[in-house]
């Protein structure tokens, strides 16, 4: 093996090497740790992007040899959103929990501004669901169910003539979070030469854009020329099919047109064996390993700071774990206090006011019952004097009445009969 | 390519949708699919010569720490588990030198390489442990000692521009070596391993064991494995992180029967039967060291090196590390919240 990092790192530690005088048996170790990671499974998750129509479920599907998901979607989705599936996979005695991604809507608005945020948004979303559990204190990284996404696999139309400018926009939005791995899709559509040009095209624009696709790996000598190789057929053009025919004496998978059977795994039509070499075979492992080291620390580094975590204190000396903390904690400590004092002068004041109007309210109801108070006094008075008057009137009458019988009493004791024969008239 | 013809049923998968990612991208929970066989052969078996290739390219660090009272033999049996002179044996106290007044801490790392694999081996030697008169809290330099690798590796992890690959100084075994009296365990050993049993993964190993006769061997054995049982010592492999039956029947099996391994240890060879091998020569034969009818020296070895260094790594970076971590961050305050649902989280685990 060439030099690798342990070497590089033990010079640095003088470490002197040691030469064995028998075998020890470590050399059994690269299999041990892959004897337990075939024991957890592996993960590998993969973003579609592409527009509605353009082939993304069958090629995953022919890549895979498996039918995934029937539904077909419709052009008028409102935005763009994405749908994720996770599916067990199983090879010999590998286990693999494959999460496919597929952008739903993309490309179909009219107004194609925002497009690309819905797929930045997730990408964001897993690693922050990743960040999040790494600085749990209680975490359990090692079975956690990784959700962040490997490869991105984005579909360009074949116009035959250059990028589109929302595949630039989104591209470039995406570079950095994720590994790109452009294709060209229904390449049966361009012929050999024009596919050519079209492929030189895609890269230059791609290129003098400043667009980062992901590069296959060449510092391992075994993978490094075949990788080499493929770099330079980028982007793959790739057919893909689940049907299958008859050529030759073989049931091969393949698209039937008037003109022709167009062969999915044949190297001449089309570049569907590289893609699944390069994507499955080779560089599996790579990918995870970029997702993680380089794209999820740009992440972990950005959100931090903006956290306002610094590794060095404002005099370039390294600031402590503790420090760091500290100061976040009194902050905190101290927006809560704040916080909590704001409210407690709301509620007093909410009191006070509360206070004026019940009082409000209270005076008003004094001074009604005050009014009708005087009200009733008045009424009495006017009833006492009716009262008085009709007394008054009463004794006067009881005056009249009896003089009246005075009267009618002498009057009849003077004529007797005559009163009598007219009393008993009168008394009828 | 086509591998014979599975079965090709795929049932509904769930789905999931994430909704309108302007207020709340949303995590997809997870959602797992149903078992599929292939027709036709993908290539996904090939990650694991991708990752095997990955790892002997970054190479291992391993960190073995051996504790004992002097004399019974901890370097020279490092240098035969490793077959080299990874340990300068102390040559005996001088009378003009003095005996240290505290246990000692001495690291020295090799990088050694076999089959392609290169290894940095780690090989921490503690001197002076129980050798005073006063052997009360001599435990405590190793304890910070196998604490200060936890925090230095912490204070890698959490930086905001992080290593690559963060060099691995934690202990991840540690060879307790006991005396063979025949008897029973003397306190200090108890009361070392009760310390650090939690922190580190100990294997406690019976030391010259050629002074006993395979009768004592298996009663010593016994009443060793009876007392630390007793003691609630739990030693590599510990029963509570099996992870599965053929794990736990295999386990099962070394902690009841094997463990302590009774080891002689030499670094000369001799002549026995036409071969060179190692062993110890008295006048009453030949030990053989790598004979299982004579020591268990090479159970010792299969079981750390070839069949549980990964383990013995995993389980110090998965268990007892993240103890650390945890209990660390917690006497800390705890991390301050990434959002307001972390720190309310934190807080019930408080």
């Amino acid at each position: 093996m060439a030099s690798s990092e342990v070497a590089r790192q033990l010079q640095n530690d003088n470490c002197r090497p040691l030469s064995l005088s028998g075998h020890v048996g470590f050399d059994s170790l690269p299999d041990q740790l892959v004897n337990k990671s075939i024991n957890q499974g592996f993960c590998f998750n993969i973003l579609c992007i592409g527009e509605t129509g353009i082939g993304k479920s069958t090629l995953i599907d022919t890549l895979f040899n498996t039918s995934f998901d029937d539904r077909v979607s419709t052009h008028f989705q409102p935005n763009v959103r994405l749908r994720a599936q996770t599916y067990e996979l199983q090879e010999s005695n590998v286990r693999l929990k494959l999460t496919i991604v597929n952008t739903v809507g993309f490309g179909d608005q009219i107004n194609k501004e925002d497009s690309y945020q819905p797929i930045v948004d997730y990408i964001d979303a897993q690693f922050e669901a990743y960040l999040q559990e790494e600085l749990k204190i209680k975490r359990s990284l090692y079975n956690y169910h990784d959700t962040r996404i490997h490869v991105c696999l984005y579909f360009i139309s074949p116009t035959g003539h250059s990028l589109k400018t929302l595949d630039l926009l989104t591209m470039k939005n995406l570079d950095s979070k994720v590994n790109i791995i452009p294709v060209i899709a229904k390449a049966d559509t361009i012929s050999k030469t024009e596919l050519q040009k079209f492929k030189i095209k895609l890269m230059s624009e791609l290129v003098s854009n400043g667009v980062q696709i992901y590069q296959f790996p060449t510092d391992d000598e075994t993978i490094s020329k075949i990788n080499a190789t493929m770099n330079g057929h980028l982007p793959f053009a790739v057919v893909g099919s689940m049907e299958e025919m008859k050529v030759g004496n073989k049931m091969v998978k393949a698209r039937q047109y008037p003109w022709g059977i167009v062969q999915v795994e044949n190297e001449n039509h089309c570049d569907f064996v590289k893609l699944r070499e390069m994507l499955i075979c080779t560089n599996m492992e790579d990918l995870r390993e970029q997702t993680h080291a380089r794209h999820y620390e740009l992440y972990r580094r950005c959100k931090l700071e903006e956290m306002g975590f610094r590794d060095t204190g404002p005099e370039n000396k390294p600031v402590s774990l503790q420090e760091t903390y500290e100061a976040k904690r009194h902050e905190f400590f101290g927006e809560l206090q704040r916080k909590e004092e704001e409210m407690r002068q709301m509620f007093v004041q909410r009191v006070k006011e509360k206070e004026a109007i019940l009082k409000e309210a209270e005076r008003e109801l004094q001074a009604k019952f005050e009014h009708l108070k005087r009200l009733h006094q008045e009424e009495r008075m006017k009833l006492e004097e009716k009262r008085k008057l009709l007394e008054d009137d009463m004794i006067a009458f009881n005056k009249r009445k009896a003089a009246t019988e005075l009267l009618q009493a002498q009057a009849f004791a003077s004529t007797p009969s005559v009163s009598l024969k007219k009393d008993k008239d009168r008394k009828k | 390519m086509f591998k014979g013809s599975a079965d090709n049923k795929i049932e509904a998968a769930m789905s999931e949708l994430v909704p309108e990612p302007r207020q709340k991208p949303a995590v997809p929970m997870k959602p797992v699919g149903i078992n599929s066989n292939l027709l036709g052969y993908i290539g996904i078996d090939t990650i694991i010569e991708q990752m095997r290739k990955k790892t002997m390219k970054t190479g291992f660090d391993f960190n073995i720490m051996v504790v004992g009272q002097s004399g019974l033999g901890k370097s020279t049996l490092v240098n035969t588990l490793f077959k080299s002179q990874v340990s300068r044996k102390s040559s005996g106290w001088n009378r003009e030198e003095k005996i240290p007044k505290t246990v000692e801490i001495k690291a020295i790392g090799h990088v050694i390489e076999e089959g392609g694999v290169k290894m940095k081996l780690t090989v921490i030697d503690t001197p002076g442990f129980g050798d005073q008169i006063n052997n009360e809290n001599c435990w405590e330099p190793i304890e910070k000692y196998i604490n200060e690798q936890y925090e230095k590796f912490l204070k890698e992890e959490v930086n905001i521009a992080r290593k690559k690959r963060i060099p691995d100084t934690r202990v991840h075994c540690c060879l307790y070596f006991i005396s063979p009296t025949g008897h029973s365990l003397r306190p200090l050993d108890l009361e070392f391993m009760k310390h650090l049993s939690k922190v580190v993964n100990i294997i406690p190993v019976i030391a010259k064991a050629d002074t006993m006769t395979l009768e004592e061997k298996t009663e010593f054995k016994q009443r060793v494995r009876k007392e630390l049982e007793v003691n609630g010592i739990e030693f590599y492999p510990q029963k509570e992180f099996d992870e599965d039956l053929e794990d736990k029947t295999e386990n099962d099996k070394i902690r009841q029967e094997s463990m302590p391994f009774a080891v002689v240890g030499s670094d000369k060879e001799y002549q026995v039967n036409g071969k060179r091998i190692l062993g110890r020569k008295t006048p009453w034969g030949v030990i053989e060291v790598e004979n299982l009818n004579h020591c268990e020296f090479a159970l010792l070895r299969d079981f750390v090196i070839r069949t549980h260094l990964q383990d013995l790594k995993e389980v110090t970076h998965n268990i007892h590390y993240e103890t650390y971590r945890a209990k660390r961050l917690n006497d800390n305050g705890g991390l301050p919240p990434v959002t307001t649902e972390t720190e309310e989280n934190h807080e019930s685990n408080l």
